[in-house]
């Protein structure tokens, strides 16, 4: 698939600037090493199981089935990892690649929190110095994030240059590691970035999708018509898709974030939209939301963590190629499939996931009871308590929230 | 004018030449044009045109923030090219593009060339851009007999060093330290060492920049390399003293 090393057909390629030549030449020689090496992923796999409730399990959405009387709904479950997203799996990778360079700090970028937080933890766990760059946008959307990555001693920065958001988090993120590579690793989070970010994130992500291959074959007695994950970078997706890759009879939907819808060019559509175009920033070839200067766009979602301009060159790869079908969720009908899900069946999906589960829903009824559709519920909704209260326009939370004001203002 | 040639030539007479940056279009176009005469005016000996890009990874805050206020303020790729074209009219000295691949990529790298060869501009400085990634920009650039310019970094090792340099044409930029524009630089055995090393690797010029802001950093590069580039230092004399204060500075760096 790839006629240079890190590329995907035309996509990825490591445009960094010379002062990290040698550090992605360190960094291409451990990963490989670590693939080299089988006692690395039976490492990883150790520490998942004790640290990050691995297997994550499978669930059968029994009355969701029911509710739309098709085919059999599943739903894997990245939302019961440790931290609450699938975000932990490429985190306590990196660290123990980490561990292996002998580096001692690790920095991050975050848009949603998710990575910060798993970052911070995984930092916290192995005795890592830790700075995380977060969009001040951002900062102010998913202030408990922020709470617990500094009670777990990182150092949270906000970034206040660009849109504020998680591509300016990624180019700060760069800023340091270029003035620190010597101690300090870079640990991305997303299937994105330089080689060999993309292909690495992706590895440690593949976690998912093996088990889930196993679970539904288990469970279902057959493998799923349709896999649906929610797009941002595309790590989740990566990880769930490349259990399937190779079953040409499973259709694998990559959902983005349609914003306010399409037409209004308050998305963050990428793959399934016309707006993007191929360009190379952030140091890789993928589709960016760009204009015709080549400067990147703003972009909008009510879920933080799928607001970015860029998306996995993998991606981009399996787009041209057919291999991936891309659609879109608006932020309205996202948080309507979010309630029907919690309501349902009792899972609080994040408004990431519930991407997937809206376009999931939105195709359950063309299809047949004899099959079978797998839903990836790449992260937990409680951290969207904020955003999620401000969309149901719940007036007990807003009366509790003025209360809890007036109650830090008293003298 | 070919780059090379005309470095060569005016180091006969020069021990030290000093190339200085701009954002086209901060804090607007007009300040940008009277900011290039002053330079000129003060005796510098060629100069980059950055043309703004949203994503300025390798650019620390002065820069990175010069970028955003020109974009913020309507600058377009096109308007880069017409200001190139003009101060390459007016001004004997050469001009050099700097800006980061995005913006050649969109456009069309031989399409981006052409333009900038039209305008008048000698060559390129693209940081994101290293040799590896570089094959259709550094075709694109010779046919046109535009220079190519290069990074060296200090954890470069030789055989990477040659293979840059080679790679390259009009000089080697050799930036002094880690880390992005605009910080200290320590002026130090260790930076001259480095520079020993830049200067067996490759027969071009070098120029050395990243953090030089005062008469004693040039003095020290003296015999050690060919070109001292300002880029930060200017900005923020701008910011706090205007096109005049940047020309003063400037005029007094290589006593």
């Amino acid at each position: 698939m790839t006629h240079k090393p890190g590329y995907y057909s035309q996509f990825g390629g490591a445009f960094i600037p010379e002062i990290l030549a040698a550090t992605f030449e360190e960094l291409c020689a451990a990963f490989e090493g670590a693939k080299a090496d089988p006692t690395f992923w039976a490492e990883y796999e150790r520490l998942m199981r004790s640290y990050s409730c691995r297997p994550t399990p499978i669930t059968f959405a029994e009355n969701l089935t029911r509710h739309f009387g098709g085919p059999r709904i599943y739903v894997k479950r990245e939302d019961l990892n440790h931290t609450g997203a699938h975000k932990a799996n490429n985190v306590m990778g990196q660290g123990l690649l980490v561990r292996r360079m002998g580096k001692r700090r690790v920095i991050a970028e975050t848009g949603a929190g998710q990575h910060g937080v798993a970052t911070a933890t995984m930092a916290a766990k192995f005795g890592f110095e830790c700075t995380i760059y977060m969009g001040e946008v951002d900062v102010e959307r998913q202030r408990p994030n922020v709470f617990w990555m500094e009670r777990l001693g990182a150092k949270v920065v906000p970034v206040t240059e660009g849109s504020r958001t998680l591509k300016d988090a990624i180019n700060e993120a760069f800023r340091d590691w270029v003035s620190n590579m010597d101690t300090t690793h870079y640990v991305l989070g997303t299937a994105c970035g330089p080689h060999p970010f993309p292909e690495m994130v992706a590895w440690f992500q593949s976690i998912i999708g093996s088990e889930a291959r196993r679970q539904i074959l288990e469970e279902a007695g057959q493998l799923p018509k349709r896999v649906y994950a929610c797009v941002g970078g595309g790590s989740n997706a990566m990880g769930i898709f490349s259990g399937f890759f190779d079953e040409p009879g499973v259709e694998l939907v990559g959902v983005e974030a349609g914003g306010l819808g399409l037409k209004t060019g308050q998305h963050a559509a990428r793959l399934s939209g016309g707006d993007a175009s191929v360009g190379v920033a952030q140091g890789y070839r993928t589709y960016f939301l760009q204009d015709e200067d080549g400067q990147m766009r703003e972009t909008h979602s009510v879920a933080a963590g799928l607001d970015y301009v860029g998306v996995s060159p993998i991606l981009s790869h399996y787009k041209d190629n057919g291999r991936v079908r891309f659609e879109s969720a608006t932020d309205a009908e996202v948080v309507e499939a979010l309630a029907l899900t919690v309501k349902k069946e009792g899972l609080i999906p994040a408004l990431e996931s519930s991407h997937a589960f809206a376009q999931a829903f939105k195709e359950a009824p063309s299809l047949g009871s004899d099959q079978v559709l797998l839903i990836n519920q790449s992260g937990r909704g409680d951290k969207d308590i904020f955003t999620v209260a401000d969309a149901f326009d719940d007036p007990a939370w807003k009366d509790f929230i003025k209360r809890k004001a007036a109650h830090y203002e008293a003298p | 004018m070919k780059l090379l040639d005309y470095i060569q030539e005016q180091r006969k007479k020069r021990e030290i030449l000093l190339m200085t940056h701009i954002v086209v279009g901060y804090p607007n176009l007009t300040q940008s044009l009277e900011l290039v005469d002053a330079m000129v005016e003060a005796g510098v000996d060629l100069m980059e045109l950055q043309i703004p890009f949203s994503e300025p990874i390798a650019d620390g805050p002065v820069i990175l923030h010069a970028n955003q206020e020109a974009l913020k303020g309507g600058v377009r790729v096109d308007d880069c090219f017409e200001f190139a074209e003009k101060v390459a009219k007016r001004h004997p000295i050469p001009f050099l593009f700097m800006s980061y691949y995005n913006v050649l990529f969109r456009r069309g790298i031989e399409r981006f060339v052409t333009r900038a060869a039209a305008a008048g501009v000698v060559g390129a400085i693209v940081p994101d851009c290293p040799p590896e990634e570089a094959d259709d920009y550094v075709m694109a650039m010779r046919r046109k007999q535009l220079a190519p310019v290069f990074i060296f970094s200090p954890s470069t090792p030789d055989a990477r060093l040659a293979k840059i340099g080679a790679a390259g044409d009009g000089f080697v930029y050799a930036v002094a330290r880690k880390g992005v524009t605009g910080s200290d630089t320590e002026f130090s055995d260790d930076l001259a060492g480095y520079l020993a090393r830049c200067r067996r690797a490759t027969s071009l010029p070098l120029a050395v920049g990243f953090g030089l802001r005062a008469r004693k950093d040039v003095s020290f590069l003296r015999g050690k390399a060919d070109i001292a580039v300002v880029g930060t230092e200017s900005l923020r004399l701008l910011k706090s003293g205007g096109v005049s204060a940047v020309g003063r500075f400037l005029s007094d760096l290589r006593g």
